[in-house]
């Protein structure tokens, strides 16, 4: 509806395709318009939910607890970062020990380090302790929303063209990715 | 030509138990068509309206009678400026809020509720809530994105003997739990209108004594859409297995009603659920909260083979 809030959608990305992603932007110079990481696949995430394998964990803070975690999934990992602005996230975080199945619910942040390259990484929402059936049912869905994705890419989709414009995208690397995924669960 | 506008026009006094001789009309059309050169369907009206005035019938009998205007159900209802019959049940009637406005609520049919206005001028008959209606050319209008009908001068109440039975579409969501939105877990409820108090107060009464109840605003993500979701205390209960009492209890121990929150938070999100119940606007009313079952193996062999294609 028309001006009214809408919430942004959780996206699913694997953790290859996030970790290939660099393109970040807002659709306006409001200070308060949502900010965007646009994948290779042309998901246009603002908010997303990964379901995955905490492996470890790590307050590198000075003063204030600052955690910085890695959560796995089947095709790589995902940096997680929750500091005093995450409370409900940090203190999940200090109370956990690895290994464990999370689910984060989070905003996609980029980082530019000196030599230009850019590091994506996660600032939680919310952590939570889940069942491995929860993050089969998350890797499948991801997979699926994956593949989607990639069908998508020859679509006149303006997030489509734009992702394929930026990272001349591959279609068959994330294919492969998503399906490999999909085969990791069944030798489990 | 006249003679089949007379004809047409015979034919609906006869209906209504008037026999008007049909030269007698079609004399009077043709002295306003011919003689004082009135287009057609002025005449038409003109001769019409004369007859009706004459017998005391109620104008808009006649041109309802038309046929122009169809009848609809709520969920056919999706512009505005239409004219529409509707046979609807009364759902509710509000304290309404100018003078201008006679009646105003919602009516109902099984396909949903919508809001009406019925206007002071309208001079209609006064509803009764719980009642059927045959509600004959009324206009649909929308008011902040929402869709609601005005009851005018032109339109007609009917009584029915029918009781109509209200009914929502049920729909189907099923996703992730991403979010649990605050107001939900422990709250408590204004005594006077139900409505949640935000620190104890209450947007329509103040400061009031207010009742415990339960309830989650829960958000379910498919990865595609965004869906909220309303759950009630009774499905509050069932899903996280948490009674009121209990709550309650939890909230006294630890001196803070926000820790049911947290629990609930703990409990549910991450976690892939089906919701099913009605949607009202942006949220599934829900009646059913079921976490979705482990994928079997063969499900996934399904899923690959789809996939692969």
């Amino acid at each position: 509806m028309a001006g009214q809030y809408t919430r942004e959608v959780a996206y699913r990305i694997f953790a290859q395709e996030f970790r290939d992603s660099d393109l970040s932007f807002k659709d306006s110079n409001d200070q308060y318009s949502p900010q965007y990481l646009l994948t290779p696949t042309g998901a246009k995430v603002n908010r997303m939910l990964i379901v995955g394998t905490l492996t470890e964990k790590e307050d590198i803070g000075n003063e204030a607890e600052y955690w910085r975690a890695r959560v796995v999934d089947p095709t790589g990992a995902f940096l997680i970062y929750a500091g005093q602005y995450q409370p409900e996230a940090a203190r999940v975080m200090a109370d956990i020990e690895a290994p464990q199945y999370l689910a984060v619910v989070g905003k996609p942040s980029t980082f530019q380090t000196e030599d230009g390259t850019i590091l994506t990484s996660v600032r939680p929402e919310s952590i939570h302790i889940v069942d491995a059936p929860t993050r089969d049912r998350w890797v499948v869905e991801t997979a699926q929303r994956t593949i989607e994705r990639v069908k998508d890419l020859d679509s006149d989709n303006p997030d489509s063209v734009r992702a394929k414009e930026h990272y001349n995208t591959d279609a068959s690397v994330y294919r492969q990715m998503a399906l490999a995924a999909l085969e990791s669960l069944k030798t489990e | 030509m006249n003679i089949e506008i007379a004809k047409e026009i015979e034919e609906f006094f006869s209906q209504k138990g008037h026999n008007i001789p049909i030269s007698e009309i079609e004399s009077r059309l043709d002295k306003l068509i011919n003689e004082f050169k009135v287009p057609t369907e002025e005449a038409r009206r003109s001769v019409v309206n004369y007859f009706l005035k004459e017998y005391n019938i109620p104008r808009g009998d006649f041109f309802v009678q038309q046929g122009e205007t169809p009848t609809v159900k709520v969920s056919d209802i999706t512009s505005e400026g239409k004219w529409i019959n509707i046979s609807a049940k009364v759902a509710q009637l509000w304290d309404n809020s100018h003078e201008s406005i006679d009646q105003a609520g919602l009516i109902g049919d099984e396909t949903g509720t919508i809001k009406f206005v019925k206007w002071a001028k309208a001079e209609l008959p006064s509803l009764v809530e719980g009642k059927s209606y045959m509600f004959k050319n009324v206009v649909t209008d929308s008011y902040q994105e929402r869709f609601n009908i005005k009851f005018n001068r032109t339109s007609l109440i009917e009584e029915i003997q029918e009781d109509i039975e209200i009914g929502t579409l049920s729909v189907e969501f099923s996703g992730a739990m991403v979010g649990i939105q605050v107001g939900s877990g422990l709250i408590k409820r204004c005594p006077e209108c139900n409505r949640a108090l935000i620190k104890g107060v209450c947007g329509e009464h103040g400061k009031v004594e207010g009742t415990y109840d339960l309830r989650i605003k829960a958000v379910v993500d498919d990865g595609m859409s965004a869906q909220d979701a309303l759950i009630n205390r009774e499905i509050s209960e069932q899903l996280t297995g948490i009674t009121l009492d209990e709550a309650k209890q939890m909230a006294t121990e630890a001196l803070d009603q926000e820790v049911v929150l947290e629990k609930f938070k703990e409990m549910l999100l991450g976690r892939y659920y089906l919701v099913k119940g009605p949607k009202l606007d942006r949220n599934i009313l829900v009646e059913d909260i079921s976490l979705l079952p482990p994928l079997e193996s063969d499900q996934i062999d399904t899923i690959i083979n789809q996939m692969e294609v």
